[in-house]
């Protein structure tokens, strides 16, 4: 998966980790409020859809996939030439 | 005058909510403090040292767009005018987009200059590069201005706090992160917040849906109410032109919006541009409005549906209410079509969606500010202080300088920010200042691009005779000796700019003396060898789906499509 032959690293600050961190988290929230927190009436006002349920499955499907593709192709830092990065 | 002043939105929002804003905002802080290691010269700060992904600059090219204009503007007009809002994005945004990744990148890229101004002052002269920067400085003040006052008065709203304090307390949160990390921390940033706006708005568009008993529901709903059908479908769109006959409407969309409003947004703004200029590679350039218009096309659906839905389920928008806005009087209920959004969110989310759909809308705001502020910096910085004020300084005193000015304007936003609120349709507002700037712009590059006798001197008198014939349409409509209402005069003001700049530029041409072909290298179209216009297929940007050309067409496509279906 990871290739060694090539000199290089990963890149320490990936922007894909920070996007789904926050996705990951309000899709967990909403999730656990969906299960356990939301009032009918609240249901209710929604049309009757449990819209942080399904939300928050939603989320946490989109971040397992975010986190995937940074696993999949991590961000490479040459470590040859510092040029100006 | 308070834009959403009148109506009760305060919404319900409970500890969790908080807690799920102070999380984004811990996170849009943190990128400000990751991206600020990345920063040690003055390119890394202005232009990110080049080295952006193009997904990376592809989403913060729609994202830095997508702030008070899209978000509130447009579901406010579509609450107002309905599905022919649409065209704001598929006639007014999409081929710009494409029109810059295939025609324009090339040279703004491939020349290496740092700003849109810089361009000019190199094809050109100082004059006319002078009449870009300050003019472009200017509008970008007055932007950011408008986007905090936005956002201040849904953090008025939320938090019952008063405008001023939301709005200094917003500026500070911008300003720091922009201080801090300089582009990079604003396109990362902006990366962010496209996903939270999403986040925010698609579950209250797919709720809304089902309230309205989904699409048909909807459609018979808008059908019944005041406005009617002509609101289900994106073409003649008279009430959002304001012209009578549908051929005039028409060509009031394809040529004023379409074609003037939206090239001369799209392709000369250096706020968009610079996006793109901080990615990688030429390849990458190019790819970063053609990637960016695959999101812009369907961005409509979760903006403009809302308000769709809210002009004909929540109470104080229906009925006898949207007759009187349509009127053009105020609402018995105070609301106003800017509250669509807000007032939808009340109606129909629970806590928890609650608190991220308020961080979305917060997040769209400061994409639009940061975006103003990161390219005022440069702008000011570059093409201001250090070409006519101090030359010549080590590289370390413009960082510094940068990230001073950075403080500055955001000082003179919270000023502009009490300009905005004069004005009730917001959407009118920017429109008006797009027109006077930017129409007659991409008359001049474009002709400067390809027409090397173009002169010096006819770059800064087709800007400033454009510019001038677009304030007279605008005056000449508000003293009444014209009359067009809706969104029309915009339009009107684009394309006599448009047509005034090319005249007039043609006319200096002619008498005047061109600039030698040996200084036009890379900057005009026949003088520049192919190879330096052409982009790397190896390596990174290797495969067909990074080609440029064949993703514009495919976007292309997309875009026709969705034009026929609606």
């Amino acid at each position: 998966m990871t290739d060694q032959s090539t000199r290089t690293r990963r890149a320490a600050f990936d922007i894909r980790l920070i996007i789904a961190l926050l996705i990951g988290v309000y899709g967990l929230v909403l999730t656990i409020m969906g299960l356990a927190f939301t009032a009918d009436e609240d249901i209710t006002k929604a049309a009757g859809v449990n819209i942080n349920l399904w939300a928050g499955i939603g989320m946490l499907i989109f971040t397992a996939l975010f986190v995937l593709w940074t696993v999949l192709r991590p961000i490479r830092v040459s470590e040859e030439p510092p040029s100006g990065e | 005058m308070h834009v959403l002043a009148a109506a009760n939105l305060r919404l319900d929002a409970k500890a969790i909510d908080y807690l799920l804003l102070a999380f984004y905002f811990v996170l849009v802080l943190g990128i400000g403090y990751l991206a600020r290691r990345q920063v040690s010269s003055s390119l890394d700060f202005f232009l990110s040292g080049r080295s952006l992904p193009a997904w990376v600059t592809g989403l913060a090219f729609i994202s830095a767009n997508l702030g008070a204009v899209e978000v509130m503007g447009m579901s406010a007009n579509g609450a107002q005018y309905g599905l022919p809002t649409a065209h704001y994005f598929w006639i007014g945004a999409i081929p710009a987009m494409l029109f810059l990744g295939i025609v324009m990148m090339p040279f703004y890229y491939g020349s290496k200059v740092r700003s849109v101004p810089e361009f000019m002052l190199r094809r050109f002269n100082r004059p006319a590069h002078l009449v870009n920067g300050i003019s472009f400085a200017l509008a970008q003040i007055l932007i950011a201005g408008a986007n905090l006052y936005l956002l201040a008065n849904v953090v008025n709203l939320l938090l019952g706090w008063p405008i001023w304090v939301s709005i200094i307390v917003a500026a500070v949160i911008v300003l720091t992160y922009t201080a801090l990390g300089g582009l990079s921390a604003a396109i990362y940033n902006e990366v962010l917040q496209f996903f939270v706006i999403v986040a925010a708005l698609l579950p209250l568009t797919v709720v809304g849906l089902v309230k309205v008993g989904g699409w048909q529901g909807l459609v018979d709903k808008v059908t019944g109410s005041p406005g009617g059908a002509t609101q289900l479908h994106s073409w003649p769109g008279n009430q959002l032109t304001g012209f009578g006959s549908n051929f005039l409407s028409v060509l009031g969309l394809v040529f004023g919006l379409g074609f003037v409003l939206s090239f001369g947004y799209w392709t000369t703004n250096f706020v968009e541009v610079q996006r793109a200029m901080a990615s990688k590679s030429m390849s990458a350039a190019r790819r970063t409005p053609i990637i960016g218009a695959f999101p812009k096309m369907f961005v409509p659906f979760i903006v403009i549906i809302p308000g769709m839905i809210a002009a004909v389920t929540v109470t104080e928008l229906m009925g006898e209410n949207k007759t009187a806005l349509l009127a053009g009087n105020g609402a018995p209920s105070g609301a106003t079509f800017n509250d669509a959004l807000l007032l939808l969110m009340r109606d129909l989310l629970p806590n928890g969606m609650l608190g991220i759909a308020i961080a979305g809308l917060l997040a769209s705001f400061m994409a639009g500010m940061a975006a103003n502020l990161s390219s005022f910096n440069t702008v000011f910085t570059y093409d201001i202080w250090q070409t006519y004020i101090k030359k010549d300084k080590p590289d370390q005193y413009y960082l510094k300088f940068g990230r001073g000015v950075t403080a500055g304007a955001s000082i003179l936003a919270i000023g502009t920010a009490f300009i905005a609120s004069t004005y009730s349709n917001l959407m009118d507002y920017l429109q008006t200042l797009f027109s006077f700037f930017n129409a007659p712009l991409f008359a001049t590059f474009i002709l400067g691009m390809f027409w090397k006798r173009m002169t010096p001197h006819a770059g800064w008198s087709g800007l400033i005779c454009g510019t001038a014939s677009a304030v007279t349409v605008f005056v000449l409509n508000k003293t009444g000796v014209i009359s067009l209402p809706g969104q029309g005069v915009s339009f009107v003001a684009a394309s006599v700019a448009f047509v005034v700049d090319i005249v007039v530029s043609v006319l200096v041409s002619l008498v005047t003396r061109p600039k030698p072909d040996e200084q036009l290298v890379g900057l005009v179209y026949s003088l520049t060898p192919k190879s330096t216009r052409q982009h790397e297929t190896t390596g990174e940007d290797a495969g067909w789906y990074r080609k440029p050309g064949l993703l514009a067409g495919i976007a292309l496509a997309l875009t026709i499509v969705l034009n026929i279906i609606f």
